[in-house]
């Protein structure tokens, strides 16, 4: 399990950032990460990711605490995509889908990664284009079809044995749908469920509740750096609690196959 | 989302994994690339050898090489042509391995290995032995004597290079920002420190002094080119391994610290072995601008961004401009021997131009494309 135990997180002296959070990802969940701007998500995202923090409590993976792992043990144990992935040289789509598949994977197996992950994101056809002149949305799928990689390659390695064979595998994805039209936003859900099914524990942020309701088998709710509530979709997703912390007014019903439709309430001239 | 009939439009080149054996390396146009730019060297060490004051034919340099030539033409090739060639080949070699590992570390297009302070830092130690060290050199055996200068640059430099990052690491971490900013203020204290220096030469120091800030290969011995050579190929060889590092950096440091990448301890390695090959090639060969800034851009327009391309390429490139670059200077208006620096900027400027618009003709963009941050 990859957990954090009553994690504070500070910047500076004054702001708090995450306050006393506990819960973890266990391997074979999708965890998804709710809450209004500024409720600590991606902070607490990259304080499980192994980043620096300055402030109280601990992150441990299978019970030892981050730190205690160096960055290239680290990185065949989980993998992360960023808010905001950069990249400043001209890579190729497929050069970039490779770059943090772990060298230790023969080339190949390395081929192969590459293909399936940009297969995963839907940027085969763009393999051999450059990644920096792609739109904002597909040059996002890039750096998640990289992520993937490495998670692949990491899977690789532990099949092959060693000492990365033990213990679980998790993947932290921050608002990978952002910039993504529907369908895309649809699919990369349907990735990590994927991930999921094959024992990793996935850790995404999301701000599209309806999209955390339907592909996640546990919702943590975020409000100003504290936990607000933890569980199913259905136990978390109660129109008086989300009303309550995005201070707007929100309706949760049932959609004809029994999902969750979490819609606000906006009056018909709402611009005002 | 994809139909599975699109995989098979990935062709193998552009995979990173496909090209990670020598054996695919070797083969096509990467091949091809890499056979031009070994040939330009050759050429360029040829001619070194073979054109100055006196012209020497390929059977007058192959019977001097085995020891058969007559005693002008060996000595010209032993002595002075073939010490000169392998400094060369040493300072092209440092200075285009460091700037390429500072530009990719560092994520700066700009980055030359002057701008962390290593060049201004060798200046100090130089110009200060030509204008105070005489002093103590009648102190000095003689045999110790010349390589006071290169002793003093190299320590300069590496002084300096230590106080750059010594400012800019905090906590644990370097901020390449105050790298860089630290770099600035460093040079600009090296800068008055020098004209100082400039104030209180004599003539006599001053004329040395102003050519050794110029860079030439022309004081180069065996003995000389040994130790720079060993120096700059043991520190060389450190840069040569960081390819998927330096690949890494591209995404920024936190990305390249989850994708397994030990961001600190590159940076410090970098920040060390550029700071040796430098420093060494400085000493022996004054500072030589532009070698550092356009062999990587060169190699980077020539092989594409992959490091582990880009590194032997920029070496190569290096090598082979600072050959040419001599060459000129050597024959222009002989016996007469302009400084190096200003062949290398005459040679370097215009090629490098070209190979710009070149480039953007053909594919529509600059070096890193329409967004350097993309």
């Amino acid at each position: 399990m990859l957990e954090a135990r009553d994690v504070t997180v500070r910047f500076g002296r004054h702001i708090v950032a995450v306050d006393g959070v506990s819960l973890g990802v266990s391997p074979g969940e999708v965890m998804t990460l709710c809450g209004p701007n500024g409720a600590g998500k991606s902070t607490l995202l990259a304080a499980l990711a192994g980043d620096r923090w300055k402030g109280e409590g601990s992150v441990l993976m299978d019970g030892r605490p981050l730190p205690n792992y160096s960055s290239a043990e680290l990185a065949t144990r989980r993998a992360v995509l960023e808010q905001t992935p950069t990249l400043s040289a001209a890579f190729t789509v497929g050069q970039l889908a490779g770059l943090s598949i772990p060298m230790q994977v023969p080339p190949e197996r390395t081929e192969e990664i590459v293909r399936e992950s940009l297969d995963d994101v839907g940027l085969s056809a763009r393999a051999g284009h450059r990644a920096d002149v792609l739109s904002g949305g597909q040059r996002h799928r890039a750096h998640l079809a990289r992520v993937l990689g490495q998670l692949a390659g990491a899977e690789y390695m532990a099949k092959a044995g060693g000492k990365a064979s033990t213990g679980g595998r998790y993947l932290l994805l921050d608002e990978p749908t952002a910039s993504l039209d529907l369908v895309h936003q649809i699919a990369v859900m349907k990735v990590a469920r994927r991930a999921a099914s094959r024992g990793v524990g996935v850790l995404v942020v999301l701000h599209d509740l309806n999209l955390a309701a339907a592909f996640s088998d546990r919702i943590a709710l975020l409000c100003q750096g504290r936990l607000v509530a933890l569980g199913s979709a259905a136990e978390v997703m109660t129109a008086e609690r989300l009303s309550t912390i995005y201070e707007t007014e929100i309706d949760v019903d049932r959609g004809p196959q029994n999902n969750l439709r979490i819609t606000p309430v906006l009056a018909p001239s709402a611009a005002v | 989302m994809a139909s599975s009939t699109m995989s098979s439009r990935v062709s193998a080149p552009t995979a990173p994994g496909a090209n990670r054996g020598w054996s695919r390396i070797l083969g096509g146009r990467t091949a091809m690339l890499f056979l031009l730019l070994m040939l330009a060297l050759i050429l360029a060490a040829l001619a070194e050898l073979i054109f100055g004051a006196v012209n020497l034919s390929l059977g007058e340099i192959y019977r001097a090489l085995m020891g058969e030539g007559d005693a002008l033409s060996s000595a010209i090739v032993t002595e002075i042509r073939a010490p000169r060639l392998f400094l060369g080949m040493a300072v092209g070699l440092g200075l285009a391995m460091s700037g390429c590992s500072l530009q990719g570390v560092l994520r700066n297009p700009l980055a030359d290995p002057g701008l962390i302070g290593v060049t201004g830092g060798a200046a100090v130690g130089a110009v200060a032995t030509i204008v105070l060290g005489d002093a103590i050199i009648t102190d000095l055996p003689m045999a110790v004597r010349p390589f006071l200068l290169p002793v003093a640059a190299f320590t300069g430099a590496a002084f300096v290079t230590t106080v750059v990052f010594g400012v800019s690491r905090r906590a644990g971490t370097t901020s390449i920002a105050t790298l860089i900013l630290a770099g600035v203020a460093i040079n600009a204290i090296a800068g008055a420190f020098i004209g100082a220096m400039v104030y209180i030469s004599d003539d006599r120091q001053l004329r040395d002094l102003t050519f050794w800030t110029m860079g030439s290969l022309g004081a180069s011995n065996w003995t000389l080119v040994l130790i720079s050579a060993g120096i700059v190929l043991a520190a060389v060889a450190g840069i040569a391994r960081m390819g998927r590092a330096l690949d890494l950096f591209q995404l920024g440091e936190r990305a390249a610290y989850h994708a397994g990448l030990d961001v600190e301890a590159t940076k410090r390695n970098v920040a060390i072995l550029s700071a040796i090959a430098v420093g060494a090639a400085t000493a022996a060969a004054g500072p030589i601008g532009f070698i550092g800034l356009v062999a990587p851009h060169m190699a980077r327009l020539i092989v594409g961004p992959e490091h582990r391309l880009v590194l032997p390429a920029s070496a190569l490139i290096g090598t082979t401009l600072l050959l040419f670059s001599d060459l000129l200077v050597r024959t222009a208006v002989p016996p007469a021997e302009p400084p190096i620096g200003l062949a290398t900027s005459l040679i370097g400027g215009p090629f490098f131009l070209w190979l710009l618009l070149a480039r953007m003709r053909t594919r529509g963009g600059g070096v890193n494309g329409g967004g350097f941050n993309a």
